[in-house]
C-alpha cells in the first residue's frame, strides 16, 4: 500500500511537471505581449526596452527555469494590465468562484440525491423513467444555454432576479462574500442554478446507480425482514452504503467546478476565476493565465491523489489489487 | 474475412450460428422498442436533412449582404419585408438577417463541425486504445496515462486554452474538439479491445500466422465498435455543445461562418433589452439538436452495453 502511494505521488508530481512545461510552451505561443504594451508608436528601441524588462530577450528554456523557480513560490509575475500580482489578481476573485460552486454543489445535492433514490427504487414507475429523462436534458443541454433561458424567464420576463453581476457583499477578514446579503444572494441564485442543474442530472444517475446496486444486498433485506419502518431503511441503512460513490463523483465535480465555472461566470458576468481568465485570454495578459492553468493543474492533480489515495486506504478491494 | 460467430446473449435463442443480416435486424428492432429514441432519430434526421439543404430551404441567404435590408433589423417574429414578399416566421436578427435562415445555415456548420471532430477522434482513439490492449505491458501504461492526463481536465479548460493559442477557425475548432476527445474513445476502445484480445478467433487467427495489423484491424477492432458507437453518438452531442460554447465565448468560430453558438452569443446582447427572439430561436435549435442526439445515444447504450449503468 505504502508502495502504491508513494508511486502516485510521484506520478502526480511528473504530470504536473509536464503540465507546465506545456502551459509555459502554449502560452508562449499566445501574441506579442510587447505589441499589447507598447504604444502604437512606439520606437523598435523602446519595444526591446520592454522586452528585456519582461526578461523575453532570453533563450526559452532559461526562461522556462525561471518560471519553474518562480512557480514554486507562488510568483507568476505582475498582470501586464493592472501590474497587479497575478496571484493577488486571482486569489481576489476566488471567494465569488468558492461560493458559486458551494451553493451550486449544495443544490444539486439536496435535490439530485432523493430524485436519484426514488428512480432507483421502482426503475420502471412513471416518475422514475421521468426524472431520468428529465437528467438527460439536464446532461446534454450545454450549460450557457441553460443561463441564458434563466436570465430570460427570470430576469427579463418576470423581472425577479438580476440578471448579472454580483450584488452588494459582507467582508469576513479578507473574504467577500454575498451569502449572507439578501440583495446578494439574489445576484447568486440564476448563476448557482445553472451550474446546479447539469450537477444535478450526474448526482441522480449516480444515486440510482448506487441505490439499485445497494437494494437487494443482504443487509437491506435482513433490515426489512427485521420489520424496520421503510422510512429508517432508506434513511440509514441505504443511505449509509450509496453515499460512497456519491460524495466521491460530489467531490470530483466540485473541484471541477470550482475550477472551471468559465461559462456560467462569464453568462452572468459574475466577477468570478472564470471571468478573469476569459478576460485575460481576451487581452493576452500571459501571467494572469499561466497562474490561473498552473494553479488549476495542481489543484485538479491533487484532488485526484487525494481521491486516489483514499481509495487505496478504504477500499481492500482497490488495496489488495495493487497496480493503480 | 473469418466469419465471427457472436455468443447469444438470450438464453431463450438457441444458439444458432447467425447471419449478419439477422444481427442487424435484432439490432433495428430493439431500438425501435423506445418510443423516444425513435422519435430522437426522427428529429435528429429531419434537422440533418434540414441542414443539408438549408441553401434550398432557407427563404434568404444570411451571407449574401445585398439581400439583407438594415430597415427590417431587429423585426419581431411574423413579420414581413418592406414589399411583403418575404415573411420573418422568426424574426430578424440586428443585421436584418432572417433568423430562420441563419439557423438553418448556422446548424450546417454546427453539425458539419461535430461529425468532423468526432470522426477523427473515433479514428485516432481507436488506433490508440487497440495498440494499447493489443500489446499491453509498457505500451498500455503509457498510452492510458496519457489518457488519465488528459481526462483529468475539464474539456472546455483544454480547448479554450488550445483556441487561445491558435486562433479562431473552423478548422482551429476541429482540431481542439479531436484533442479534447480522443481519450475517451481510446478508453473504451483500450476496454473492449481488452476482452476481445483473449476470445478463440484471436487465437485461432494468430495460429493461422496473420500479421498483427491484420488480426487488429480486421478482426479484433469489428468486434469493438459497438461500444465505441455509443461513445460516438453521446460525444457528438457534445462536440455540437462545446462548439457552441466556445464560440459563445469568442474563441470559437469567426464571425464570418455562424454557427449557432455564435448566433446565440450574437443575439445575447439584444436579450436585455427584451428582444429575444435573436437569441431565443437559435438556442432553442441548438437544444433540439443536443437532445435528440442525446435520445438516441441514451437508447444505443441500453442496447449495445447492458452493464453500463451510469
Amino acid at each position: 500500500m505504502f508502495a502504491t502511494i508513494v508511486r502516485r505521488i510521484l506520478q502526480t508530481g511528473l504530470v504536473v511537471l509536464i503540465m507546465s512545461a506545456l502551459v509555459f510552451a502554449a502560452l508562449y505561443l499566445i501574441g506579442d505581449p510587447v505589441l499589447m504594451m507598447a504604444s502604437p508608436e512606439a520606437t523598435d528601441l523602446e519595444r526591446e526596452a520592454i522586452r528585456r524588462t519582461l526578461g523575453l530577450d532570453r533563450p526559452l528554456w532559461e526562461q522556462y527555469g525561471i518560471f519553474l523557480a518562480k512557480a514554486a513560490q507562488l510568483d507568476f509575475g505582475d498582470s501586464f494590465l493592472t501590474g497587479e500580482s497575478a496571484m493577488h489578481l486571482i486569489l481576489e476573485r476566488m471567494p465569488a468562484t468558492l461560493e458559486l460552486a458551494t451553493l451550486a454543489m449544495f443544490i444539486s445535492m439536496v435535490v439530485g440525491i432523493p430524485l436519484g433514490i426514488i428512480a432507483g427504487l421502482n426503475p420502471n414507475h412513471f416518475l422514475s423513467r421521468s426524472i431520468m429523462g428529465g437528467s438527460v436534458l439536464g446532461f446534454s443541454l450545454p450549460n450557457f444555454w441553460v443561463g441564458l433561458m434563466l436570465i430570460m424567464l427570470f430576469a427579463v420576463m418576470l423581472g425577479w432576479l438580476p440578471a448579472g453581476g454580483r450584488g452588494p457583499v459582507e467582508r469576513f477578514g479578507p473574504i467577500n462574500l454575498s451569502l449572507f446579503n439578501w440583495d446578494g444572494f439574489k445576484c447568486l441564485i440564476l448563476p448557482s442554478l445553472t451550474i446546479a442543474t447539469a450537477k444535478c442530472a450526474l448526482i441522480i444517475r449516480v444515486t440510482r446507480a448506487a441505490t439499485r446496486e445497494c437494494l437487494p444486498q443482504d443487509y437491506i433485506r435482513f433490515a426489512r425482514a427485521k420489520g424496520l419502518r421503510e422510512r429508517r431503511v432508506l434513511g440509514v441503512h441505504l443511505l449509509k452504503n450509496i453515499m460512497i460513490p456519491i460524495v466521491t463523483i460530489g467531490g470530483l465535480e466540485y473541484g471541477q467546478v470550482f475550477a472551471f465555472a468559465v461559462v456560467t461566470e462569464t453568462v452572468f458576468s459574475w466577477p468570478g476565476m472564470g471571468k478573469l481568465l476569459i478576460d485575460s485570454i481576451v487581452n493576452l495578459d500571459r501571467p494572469v493565465v499561466v497562474a490561473y492553468l498552473m494553479l488549476t493543474v495542481v489543484f485538479l492533480a491533487m484532488l485526484n491523489l487525494v481521491v486516489d489515495i483514499a481509495y487505496t486506504v478504504l477500499d481492500p478491494r482497490v488495496r489488495l489489487g495493487g497496480a493503480t | 474475412m473469418s466469419q465471427v460467430i457472436e455468443p447469444v446473449h438470450d438464453a431463450a435463442v438457441a444458439p444458432t450460428l447467425r447471419a449478419p443480416v439477422d444481427r442487424w435486424r435484432r439490432f433495428r428492432q430493439q431500438f425501435a422498442s423506445s418510443t423516444v429514441a425513435m422519435v430522437g432519430l426522427f428529429v435528429l434526421v429531419l434537422v440533418i436533412l434540414a441542414a443539408v439543404f438549408a441553401p434550398w430551404l432557407a427563404p434568404q441567404n444570411p451571407f449574401d449582404l445585398a439581400t439583407l435590408d438594415i430597415l427590417d433589423a431587429k423585426l419581431p417574429p411574423g413579420s414581413k419585408n418592406f414589399d411583403g414578399s418575404l415573411t420573418y416566421w422568426l424574426g430578424t436578427d440586428g443585421q436584418a438577417r432572417d433568423i430562420l435562415s441563419a439557423i438553418l445555415y448556422g446548424m450546417r456548420i454546427s453539425l458539419f463541425v461535430g461529425f468532423v471532430s468526432v470522426s477523427c477522434a473515433f479514428l485516432i482513439g481507436a488506433v490508440v486504445g487497440l495498440v494499447a490492449a493489443y500489446f499491453g505491458g509498457r505500451m498500455d501504461a503509457l498510452l492510458m496515462r496519457l489518457v488519465d492526463m488528459q481526462l483529468s481536465f475539464p474539456s472546455i479548460l483544454v480547448a479554450l486554452v488550445l483556441l487561445a493559442v491558435l486562433g479562431k477557425g473552423v478548422d482551429k475548432v476541429i482540431i481542439a474538439l479531436i484533442v479534447v476527445q480522443w481519450a475517451y474513445f481510446a478508453r473504451a476502445a483500450r476496454a473492449a479491445a481488452i476482452v476481445e484480445r483473449n476470445k478463440e478467433y484471436v487465437e485461432a487467427a494468430r495460429c493461422m500466422a496473420l500479421s498483427w495489423h491484420r488480426i487488429l484491424w480486421r478482426h479484433v477492432f469489428p468486434n469493438c465498435i459497438p461500444p465505441l458507437m455509443v461513445i460516438a453518438t453521446i460525444d457528438l452531442a457534445h462536440a455540437i455543445a462545446l462548439e457552441a460554447t466556445l464560440s459563445f465565448l469568442g474563441v470559437g468560430v469567426p464571425v464570418t461562418e455562424p454557427s449557432l453558438g455564435m448566433l446565440i452569443s450574437n443575439g445575447f446582447e439584444f436579450l436585455l433589452s427584451g428582444t429575444y427572439w435573436i437569441c431565443f430561436f437559435p438556442g432553442i435549435a441548438l437544444a433540439i439538436v443536443v437532445v435528440a442526439i442525446n435520445l438516441v445515444g441514451d437508447h444505443l447504450r441500453d442496447i449495445l452495453n447492458p452493464r453500463n449503468e451510469v
